[in-house]
């Protein structure tokens, strides 16, 4: 191949394009030896309303986000930046009474209400996220606590086995026992609480949002930097020059420098090296190492294990081989004698150098409870008469939804429905009423006159100094 | 890497685009057939691109010799079904990528969904399409894709032969040997309407000076056309010179008919337009030939 020509990997038919000329797609061309897109990416096709960062050429940013929304009242500056959350609030029933709290505050000289309550919420479930790549069990499979299902195992994400509990069906759709122990767990893991789980066919997994997930008994420290090949991807160029071949041991695909397109564009020297397993794409290796307590989480203790075999027609007397975890913890470096066979030899500084970069690429491993439920039910009711218009309102972004103070993330589509992380929430926020169904508060703040013309109910709208001094507060300092 | 992506346009139409793959399905018949007919569009289309890429090498070499090669994809085998018979003339599968993709795709939507009405499955210009009972299509026929304008069409009832179309010329994505504006063919399977296309628009060719050709290596390094010349512009040619590329695209594309391998062929180079056989029941051109050239009556075989 030519200097000049490039080689495209926007997909898999990986044209080589000469300079000026595009590839067998039209979309991907050659200029002057840098791969662009001919066809043009739409950016910016939906923007919302663009405001200024600082007022009025102001040359100094307080640090608080809200300046521009949330200016203090000259005449009642003590309560600007107060915000009353739905936690103890305590709810109403029939939903159809106002809610217990409807708080109005000056921002800006615009009267903001804060519609606040404790939602009862049937349909509700937990969000996991779980920052491993150990096995926990099959896609689909029951997720178990005291023998009852509370949820399933979910589609995986990239370095993290995700869950979904609870939900309407375990809450109320099967036995009573199953309906309370779901409720329960929910509630525990909701609370920042620690649950373990059982997962049919696969591991035991204790989680607690913002802890690390100890599976099958062991506690888990970090995450890899990426699978084998993507470690591969990710550091080619460095280890170029200081090692003739990689080995990056990973339990889910090991990867080979050399053989690996990231060598092949470095133009590095086949090595000859075969391991173990089955070949995916060249460099790419399945099957090598099971998880395990070893080398980055498999089972291997000694890497020339994986070895299956050494070509004397590529390998060469004095060649330097490195093998590395994908989390940067074991590595172990190695030359091959006149007889091709690897010695180990002590780990030269700029290897040591890169496995370092490995381990502190590696984030801790830690679990992530997202609350989600709908709000888009008889709740409303207790905000105003006409339901719809409070659901439009949050769709417009007239209203915003928080959870405990907590912005939550609203669905497109239809409904109220929210995503929240329980983490950014005050601890203990959530009950639960004998349903069973989980209590979460929920806060609906919009200007006054928006509630006034949604048919909010108005006559109950309180102040926040009214608020703050007749009931036990808790004070919490964000 | 970007991997294959699906879009729906609209309730019937589907887009599926991976790497140089693109591909307008569109579907009539009921609702839930339509869906069936998508998801299993879509499931197989997200293997096809990676199947043939296994197979690359086998595809770009040129068919020669006394077996076709063996491959396994089953667009890879419609591709070297498709050309094995064209094999007289420099041929690779590669000359019926567009149209096997599009059969592939138009076996899986009436293998899930057997009711649908209509369907026709347009990969770049190159269409599959399936007819249910007593219905028919028409397409519009593209002599230039830069000024899309249609100079005639082709109407193919459900009891005619044809279940594939496709056009080929130097101006299209693909390189061309010859100097054809648009050849479009009539044939039973895409695949095969693609490989003809491609090899009679490479035979409407003259003798000009001014004709520029280039190695189509040089174009594009991994071409499965090598270092043959392809046609990268063509300049003004008079009567005589039109009349005598189209009559060497016309013999080519009367073997083929004569021969059952294309049921219906249209040649145009600079507004002159061929039609083989000379009065097709499915082919409609707004302006018939301008120039003199005799249309070939076909001999009874």
């Amino acid at each position: 191949m030519s200097d000049d020509t490039i080689r495209c990997d926007a997909c898999p038919v990986l044209c080589r394009i000469r300079p000026g000329k595009s590839g067998a797609c039209d979309r991907y061309a050659n200029d002057n030896g840098t791969l662009v897109r001919l066809d043009p990416l739409v950016v910016l096709q939906h923007a919302e309303k663009i405001v200024s960062f600082l007022p009025n050429g102001g040359s100094t940013w307080s640090g608080n986000l809200f300046e521009n929304s949330l200016k203090s009242d000259e005449s009642a500056p003590q309560v600007s930046n107060v915000f009353v959350t739905g936690i103890g609030a305590t709810t109403t029933y029939p939903d159809y009474k106002p809610a217990p709290f409807i708080v109005a505050s000056k921002i800006d000289g615009i009267d903001a209400i804060t519609v606040v309550t404790e939602g009862i919420f049937s349909y509700c479930g937990l969000k996991i996220k779980i920052d491993t790549d150990r096995y926990l069990g099959p896609e689909q499979a029951a997720v178990r606590v005291k023998g009852e299902q509370i949820g399933h195992v979910t589609t995986a994400e990239y370095g993290s086995q995700m869950l979904s509990l609870g939900g309407v069906h375990h809450l109320t759709g099967g036995s009573k026992k199953e309906g309370a122990i779901t409720c329960d767990a929910m509630l525990t893991l909701a609370n920042k609480g620690a649950v373990e789980l059982q997962i049919d066919g696969g591991a035991s997994v204790i989680v607690q949002a913002g802890k690390a997930p100890i599976v099958d008994g062991q506690a888990e420290r970090v995450m890899r930097v990426g699978c084998g090949s993507a470690t591969i991807g990710i550091f080619a160029p460095q280890w170029q020059g200081h090692v003739d071949e990689v080995i990056v041991v990973d339990d889910h695909i090991t990867g080979v420098l050399t053989e690996h397109q990231a060598g092949k564009f470095l133009a590095l020297t086949e090595a000859g090296i075969r391991v173990r397993g089955r070949r995916s794409t060249p460099g790419r290796y399945f099957q090598v190492a099971a998880p395990g307590a070893g080398w980055g989480g498999t089972t291997i203790s000694n890497p020339l294990s994986i070895i299956d075999s050494i070509d004397p027609a590529l390998a060469w007397s004095g060649m330097r081989l490195l093998f590395v975890s994908t989390t940067g913890e074991h590595a172990a470096y190695f030359e091959l004698d006149a007889d091709l066979k690897p010695e180990p030899k002590p780990m030269p500084a700029a290897l040591d150098r890169i496995n370092h970069r490995i381990a502190e690429n590696c984030e801790p491993a830690c679990c992530t409870v997202l609350f989600m439920g709908g709000a888009g039910g008889s709740l409303r009711a207790g905000v105003t008469q006409n339901p719809i218009l409070l659901t439009r309102s949050v769709k417009d972004l007239f209203t915003r939804v928080t959870c405990g103070g907590a912005p939550a993330y609203v669905w497109p589509g239809g409904g109220i429905t929210v995503m929240v992380d329980v983490l950014a929430m005050p601890d203990n926020s959530f009950g639960y009423v004998p349903t069973p169904a989980l209590v979460a508060p929920i806060e609906f703040t919009m200007r006054a006159a928006d509630y006034a013309a949604m048919g909010g109910h108005v006559a109950n709208v309180r102040t926040v100094e009214d608020v703050l001094s007749h009931r036990a507060v808790r004070r919490l300092d964000a | 890497m970007t991997g294959a992506q699906t879009r729906l346009l609209a309730p019937n139409r589907l887009h599926l685009h991976h790497g140089p793959i693109d591909c307008i399905v569109e579907a009539e018949g009921d609702d839930l057939e339509i869906i069936a007919a998508f998801a299993a569009a879509s499931d197989q289309f997200e293997t096809i691109l990676n199947g043939l890429v296994s197979e690359l090498p086998i595809l770009r070499s040129p068919l020669s010799g006394k077996s076709a090669p063996q491959v396994l994809g089953k667009t890879a085998q419609r591709m070297v079904r498709a050309c094995w018979p064209l094999r007289a003339q420099f041929i690779t599968p590669m000359a019926a990528v567009a149209g096997a993709v599009a059969d592939t795709l138009l076996w899986h939507i009436i293998a899930a969904a057997p009711n649908l009405k209509r369907v026709w499955v347009n990969d770049g210009g190159d269409i599959a399409f399936h007819l249910s009972t007593a219905t028919s299509v028409t397409f519009g026929l593209v002599d230039d894709p830069q000024r899309p304008t249609l100079f005639g069409n082709a109407t193919i009832h459900a009891i005619d032969a044809p279940r594939g179309i496709a056009t080929s010329g130097w101006r299209g994505r693909s390189h061309s040997l010859g100097i054809a504006d648009a050849v479009t063919v009539l044939a039973a399977s895409a695949a095969q309407a693609d490989a003809a296309a491609t090899l009679i628009a490479n035979a409407v060719n003259c003798t000009h000076p001014q004709i520029e050709r280039i190695a189509a290596c040089a174009l594009q390094p991994d071409s499965d056309l090598g270092a043959r010349l392809v046609t990268v512009n063509v300049p003004h040619l008079d009567a005589s010179e039109i009349d005598a590329a189209l009559a060497a695209g016309v013999a080519f594309a009367t073997e083929l008919y004569t021969c059952g391998a294309v049921f219906g062929v249209v040649l145009q180079l600079q507004g002159a337009t061929c039609i083989v056989p000379a009065h097709h029941p499915c082919l409609k051109i707004a302006a018939p030939a301008v120039h003199g050239l005799a249309q070939p009556t076909l001999k009874k075989t």
